[in-house]
């Protein structure tokens, strides 16, 4: 299997505070990564990275033949193949859940409002928010507004997906909705890099699990090192989260 | 030849009236277009940009409103172009009106969260289309209470239009008093008018800014 993203040596700070310092990791085509480790470890930062919402200052990002790295590189045609939901939904609050969806096709990929409709139709009926296509954001919960985020990165059919800590905003009670429509997304075939808080969730889904510890992948492996943690810095955050 | 206060006079002081309002309209709409390309310029990628249309907008808001007029009507006739009184306050009034107009809604396109655009360019939108598409019908709701409310600083500052001879509301009090003296009396009538423009503007600001929680209804999304 090829890597659909590669990271290789890649450094980033901010100021004087060194936030990646060399990670490398590469994630196969439909592979379920989890990404796991103490905040300010720079696993958001990665994260970001993968998509260009930061910029690197040394090493190599390959996301689906896009050379990330290269500053000539054009955002939008890596942007059109990789999608990211954020901790905070960050659904646009002027704009309808249909209007949310149907905005990036219409407007990027100038679809004709039908066909944009159509697509809002079929990704929030995968999230189980088909009747809510009228509502403005403010109307749903938390847990809905978050699906909705989901489907609206679905809706440019990216062929891999960011999740940046997509359940961490979210009361525990609304955290299984959310978790249950990435599930069937991993069980879909969709190639996921997520970073969370949820270690069962990462056992439960993950084909692999990156441990971060001070700007490295400190460790990494199927989910089961969550259980024989190779490293003591890994055995002490599975025993902090526990 | 001193008579009463009468209904010509009145008359008068209506048509200066409309004078201010016109003049108030000029501004805003002159100053809006102006003020809101400048307002772009202020938030752009490119750091000259950014950095001449703020000291253009530094350069008219360290400058008073009653110079930029008299350097319009009688300084610019040294240079061999004369303007009328009108079209010197009016001018004058459009680049101050474009200057503070563009710090406001810089300040509206900036209090748009941060998150927003992120969002947005995760979606592949350009960064006009991110502007066009959610960044700006954003910044508008924000930018509506503050802008109704720099009306009534525009509607005041027309009066200045009087110093450079154009017969607006208060040249018009200015005119029947030297002709009939009662300053008390008259001037008394043209801050009735002149409170009479700006309150229904103030109410609609403020109506506004209940209506939107101020921006608070959209910084507010977690």
């Amino acid at each position: 299997m090829s890597a659909v993203v590669a990271l290789e040596g890649v450094h980033k700070s901010f100021g004087a505070l060194k936030v990646l310092d060399g990670v490398s990791f590469e994630v196969a085509a439909g592979e379920v990564v989890a990404i796991i480790g103490r905040s300010g470890s720079g696993k958001s930062t990665a994260l970001r990275c993968i998509n260009r919402l930061e910029r690197i200052e040394a090493g190599r990002i390959t996301v689906c033949g896009h050379a990330v790295h290269d500053p000539k590189l054009p955002a939008r045609a890596l942007r059109l193949d990789v999608g990211i939901v954020f901790q905070a939904y960050n659904l646009f609050p002027h704009l309808t859940i249909e209007e949310n969806i149907c905005l990036a096709p219409s407007v990027v990929k100038r679809l004709p409002r039908r066909e944009a409709q159509s697509i809002a139709a079929r990704v929030l009926t995968q999230v189980g928010l088909a009747e809510k296509a009228q509502a403005y954001p403010e109307q749903l919960s938390g847990g809905q507004q978050q699906r909705a985020a989901i489907a609206r990165s679905l809706a440019m059919e990216p062929k891999v997906m960011l999740l940046d800590e997509v359940t961490s905003a979210l009361d525990p009670e609304l955290t299984g909705e959310v978790l249950r429509v990435i599930e069937a997304l991993a069980a879909g075939g969709m190639t996921l890099v997520m970073v969370t808080h949820e270690m069962g969730f990462a056992r439960r889904v993950a084909d692999r699990v990156l441990f971060m510890h001070q700007g490295r992948v400190h460790e990494q492996g199927e989910p089961e090192i969550l259980d024989r943690p190779a490293t003591p810095e890994l055995a002490q955050f599975v025993g902090s989260v526990l | 030849m001193v008579s009463q206060l009468g209904l010509p006079h009145l008359q008068f002081l209506a048509t200066g009236a409309m004078w201010t309002i016109a003049l108030s309209l000029l501004a805003l709409l002159g100053g809006g277009i102006l003020g809101f390309a400048l307002a772009l310029c202020r938030v752009s990628p490119a750091q000259p940009v950014r950095l001449l249309s703020g000291l253009w907008v530094q350069l008219i808001q360290g400058t008073p409103l009653l110079v930029l007029m008299f350097l319009a009507y009688f300084g610019f006739p040294a240079l061999g172009w004369r303007l009328s009184a009108f079209s010197a306050a009016g001018g004058a009034l459009i680049l101050y009106c474009s200057a503070y107009l563009a710090e406001i809604w810089r300040g509206c396109i900036e209090a748009v969260p941060r998150p927003q655009w992120e969002a947005a360019e995760g979606l592949a939108l350009s960064r006009i289309q991110r502007m066009r598409h959610v960044v700006l019908p954003q910044a508008i709701r924000i930018a509506a209470p503050p802008t109704v409310g720099f009306m009534v600083q525009i509607v005041k500052n027309t009066s200045l239009a009087s110093v450079v001879g154009f017969v607006e509301l208060m040249r018009a009090g200015q005119i029947v008093n030297n002709s009939i003296f009662e300053p008390f009396a008259i001037y008394a009538i043209i801050a009735m008018a002149y409170f009479c423009l700006c309150w229904p503007l103030s109410l609609w600001s403020r109506r506004l800014e209940a209506r939107h929680g101020g921006a608070a209804r959209l910084a507010a999304a977690p």
